[in-house]
């Protein structure tokens, strides 16, 4: 291989609105390296990326492949170059199989001959040490199989360069561990490939080098092995910033929320929930660990009053003054709350569920609270004075209070959701995945934010997929294992190797 | 220098978001959308052997100069405002409601129900306000039927109110040829003109309906920017399940809000029977509720911008049929006419909301001071 870069970008600057997301960027990736691309939320990664895939245009500034300046105006001039992106979503027709995905839009003879690309298909997958079945249907496959897939379509066209966008973000550990053996394998075959991530273990684990880029600029770029966790967060922030998560002891637990046998179907009768039970603790944080789709989604949301359960589950909810029980099945979100019951809600897809991404941050602080107008007007008052204090006390960036949700950034979207749930006085307060793809500096933002609520007594209950941050932040853990609980286990004692079995097999017992 | 890694070369033109556009800047376009739109008329114009600025001149005159043309107009354009006033609320709750055409013609049914047959046993007051409620009430039921489908089975609504349109239709044609047919008609049947009793008073030369329109644009104005119900509409029309997140009852959001739509779209039937045309024919609706989509769209569902674009495609419409008169000038050529000056007014939305770059023009330089 050529001992020149497999790409140069030179003073790359492209605007949105006149906002600038890349700034006079300049990168190099060499040939047979992994090179991770680290940045808080906003800075600029995905666009700079996208710019090689083809999907931008660049401003201003050039773009070099091996050597010689390109201009890239698709993601097919970015395939006939051999960059190929996996993005965060995944781009797959569900009811077509694997290999048909993957020669999806590309030119070929008249008629197709499956069986030579099936045999091409799982070469390329024996020569990185993939798994695949090219003749499976993508909705009968799990994410990571999704995610082969991608892989593998963008290998097909020949791609030399490869572009991962949080490839991790939807792995199991023991996932995560197999990719970056097949990432691993690529580069020692001459490939250069770029990986977005928010996890700093992950890029200490699988990089070769690591560049980092700051609110749309260029920081530098170091050599993974004199890089520590330290050392790259204060790369990126720009300051230093401790990364230890706090854990204070539960003082006074006293049941709050008593869930018994929960079992919940799903639209096609599949049963999603079978026989959960559990007890949350004033005063404590309960963790909920599972693989992707077993079951932690619909518990929440069942308890919620959203999503139904079978009439003989049964969520009592236990008022302060240690009186009767309040009694949740078969009730509407409002019902509850008219109830008297203090529950809050930070579900998973903020800008979908949790908010209204085209109305502005009063309009949103008004979920909750807009009955309370008279005469069936709504008052913008209260929401208003609401908003402000939340933008003030969680450092939210944004214009004003008239800026919709969905022009601010992921942080700040979830800082004004997890401020108006809070906001409320909740006794309980059930999160979903509330720092996934938010940056190291938001994400401690919510971590402190939950161990305050912690300390007021609330019962906190956090689902997380980042099983080192559920092991640092929860009391206990409640493993999900194909909508039955696989356990629960105290936090300060249980080994990620523990919850990761358990996770996968019924109180962790180890498939033969 | 090294050499070209591949032979693509900068698209030569390129298409930006605006950050931002100052309103004078975006009118500066408008107007200039306007004298181009009227320079293209002019080249159609000429080539049908007429004089623009004299076509020009008469659909200005046609509509606005007279008396009689000011209350042709104004008859225009408040069935027009009405429909898109009627559609505001759904296309707001991203309901598509295409029904509209239909839904007139349902409240233009049942009010004239009351027009034809019962006029003898009611007093003019009552008569009135009676054919109003069955309007409202038929139109607003008209419109339930695919509400209640969407609600509870999640049906698509853009076809089934399209589909309830030539339902009605047909009933209309039912009607005139069958059971409504006036029998002292000769020849093409027709449905016989209604009694003066059934008929709405005018002030100002035009039926009353339009001060009850114009009260209507700002009840809606009110009803969807401050009221919890418009709150609810918009949050079930931007996501149903933030809706349901917070305990919106949202096939009731649902049914209610279309049933408002459809009781508007009736009234709006009501004035074209009883203030318009004294009598109910297969062009009563007469495409209004169509171009109330338009309307819609346009004001971007705004009840207040409803009023200058309804008034300004009524003047669009009288003028043209001044035209025709005029000059000779076929329907389909000043339709044509018609088509340019709107295709102009709205390509010129995209140029306000995007800029273009060519190829080798300076790129703006990014500060961060």
């Amino acid at each position: 291989m050529n001992p020149v870069n497999a790409i140069e970008l030179i003073d790359i600057t492209k605007t949105f609105g006149g906002i600038p997301a890349n700034n006079k960027v300049c990168l190099q990736v060499r040939w047979g390296e992994i090179l991770a691309l680290l940045g808080e939320n906003g800075s600029g990664k995905t666009t700079l990326m996208n710019i090689l895939a083809g999907i931008y245009f660049p401003d201003s500034g050039k773009v070099l492949v091996n050597g010689s300046e390109v201009t890239i105006l698709s993601p097919k001039d970015a395939y006939d170059l051999g960059i190929g992106m996996i993005h965060q979503h995944f781009k797959l027709v569900d009811n077509m199989t694997a290999a048909e995905n993957i020669i999806l839009g590309l030119k070929g003879k008249g008629r197709l001959d499956m069986k030579a690309i099936s045999a091409k298909v799982r070469e390329i997958g024996e020569k990185y040490g993939f798994s695949i079945n090219p003749d499976k249907k993508i909705y009968d496959m799990s994410v990571s199989e999704k995610q082969t897939v991608e892989i593998i379509k963008v290998l097909y066209r020949g791609a030399r360069i490869l572009i991962l966008d949080e490839p991790t973000a939807v792995l199991t550990t023991q996932e995560t561990d197999r990719l970056f053996q097949v990432l691993k394998n690529m580069r020692d075959d001459g490939k250069s490939i770029i990986i977005i991530t928010h996890k700093l273990q992950e890029v200490l684990a699988v990089s070769d080098r690591v560049a980092v880029l700051r609110k749309g600029e260029y920081v530098g770029t170091v050599d993974t092995r004199d890089a520590t966790a330290q050392s790259l967060t204060e790369m990126m922030v720009g300051r230093a910033v401790s990364l230890n998560i706090e854990r204070p002891e539960p003082v006074n637990s006293v049941p709050r929320l008593v869930v018994k046998s929960i079992t919940s179907y799903n639209d096609e009768g599949y049963k999603i929930l079978d026989n959960v039970s559990f007890t949350a603790y004033g005063g404590e944080i309960l963790g909920i660990a599972g693989i992707s789709g077993c079951g932690q989604k619909e518990l929440l949301e069942g308890i919620a009053g959203i999503y139904p359960v079978t009439p003989d589950s049964s969520i009592e909810y236990y008022p302060d003054d240690s009186g009767k029980p309040t009694e949740l099945v078969g009730k509407r979100p409002m019902q509850i709350r008219k109830l008297g019951v203090a529950l809050s809600f930070v579900p998973e897809d903020r800008l979908g569920m949790g908010l209204v991404g085209s109305m502005d941050i009063t309009d949103n602080m008004m979920l909750r609270s807009y009955l309370k107008g008279k005469l069936g007007f709504t008052d913008r008052k209260p929401p208003r004075k609401l908003a402000e204090n939340v933008i003030e006390q969680l450092n939210v960036v944004t214009p004003g209070v008239t800026t919709p949700v969905s022009k601010l950034s992921g942080g700040n979207v979830q800082k004004v959701l997890v401020g108006r749930e809070i906001a409320s006085a909740p006794k309980v307060l059930m999160t979903a995945y509330a720092v996934r793809g938010l940056d190291i500096n938001t994400s401690y933002t919510i971590y402190s934010l939950l161990n305050e609520q912690k300390k007021a007594g609330v019962a906190v209950i956090y689902v997380g997929e980042d099983l080192d941050v559920l092991l640092e932040l929860c009391d206990r853990i409640l493993v999900l294992c194909g909508g039955k609980v696989s356990g629960i286990v105290d936090a300060r004692t249980a080994t990620k190797e523990q919850i990761g079995l358990m996770m996968t097999s019924l109180g962790g017992e180890a498939k033969k | 220098m090294s050499k070209p890694g591949n032979d693509k070369k900068v698209p030569f033109i390129r298409i930006a978001k605006r950050a931002d556009i100052s309103p004078g800047k975006a009118w500066m376009l408008r107007i200039a959308a306007i004298i181009l739109s009227l320079m293209t008329g002019g080249i159609l114009i000429i080539a049908l052997g007429h004089n623009p600025f004299s076509v020009y001149r008469d659909m200005i005159t046609g509509s606005l100069s007279t008396r009689t043309a000011l209350i042709a107009t104004a008859k225009i354009a408040v069935p027009l405002l009405g429909a898109a006033i009627s559609i505001a609320p759904a296309f707001r709750m991203k309901f598509w409601n295409i029904g509209t055409e239909g839904q007139i013609l349902a409240g233009a049914i049942a009010a004239s129900y009351f027009a034809l047959f019962q006029y003898k046993n009611l007093p003019r007051p009552a008569l009135l306000l009676v054919m109003f409620m069955a309007a409202v009430i038929a139109g607003g039921l008209w419109a339930l039927i695919p509400a209640i489908f969407k609600a509870l089975w999640g049906t698509n609504e853009t076809l089934f109110t399209l589909m309830m349109n030539y339902i009605v239709m047909n009933i209309v044609t039912y009607l005139r040829t069958g059971p409504w047919k006036n029998p002292s008609s000769s020849g093409f049947p027709k449905i016989a003109m209604f009694d003066d009793s059934a008929r709405l008073p005018n002030l100002f030369g035009v039926h009353i309906g339009w001060v009850i329109i114009l009260g209507m644009t700002v009840f809606m104005h009110i009803y969807m920017k401050y009221s919890q119900h418009g709150y609810e509409i918009a949050v079930v029309g931007e996501s149903e399940k933030t809706a349901r997140y917070v305990g919106m009852n949202v096939p009731v959001i649902i049914i209610r809000t279309i049933f408002m739509s459809g009781a508007i779209a009736g009234m709006v039937g009501f004035f074209i029977v009883s203030g318009s045309s004294y009598t109910l024919t297969d062009n009563t609706a007469g495409g209004y509720g169509f171009t109330a989509i338009t309307v819609a769209w346009l004001a971007k569902l705004n009840p207040y911008a409803m009023i200058i674009i309804s008034v300004f495609l009524a003047i669009l419409k009288k003028g043209s049929n001044t035209i025709q008169t005029n000059f000779k000038i076929p329907a389909s050529a000043a339709e044509v006419l018609t088509g340019i000056i709107l295709f102009f007014m709205l390509g010129c939305e995209f140029f306000i909301n995007y800029r273009l770059i060519f190829r080798n023009s300076k790129v703006v330089e990014v500060h961060h001071d």
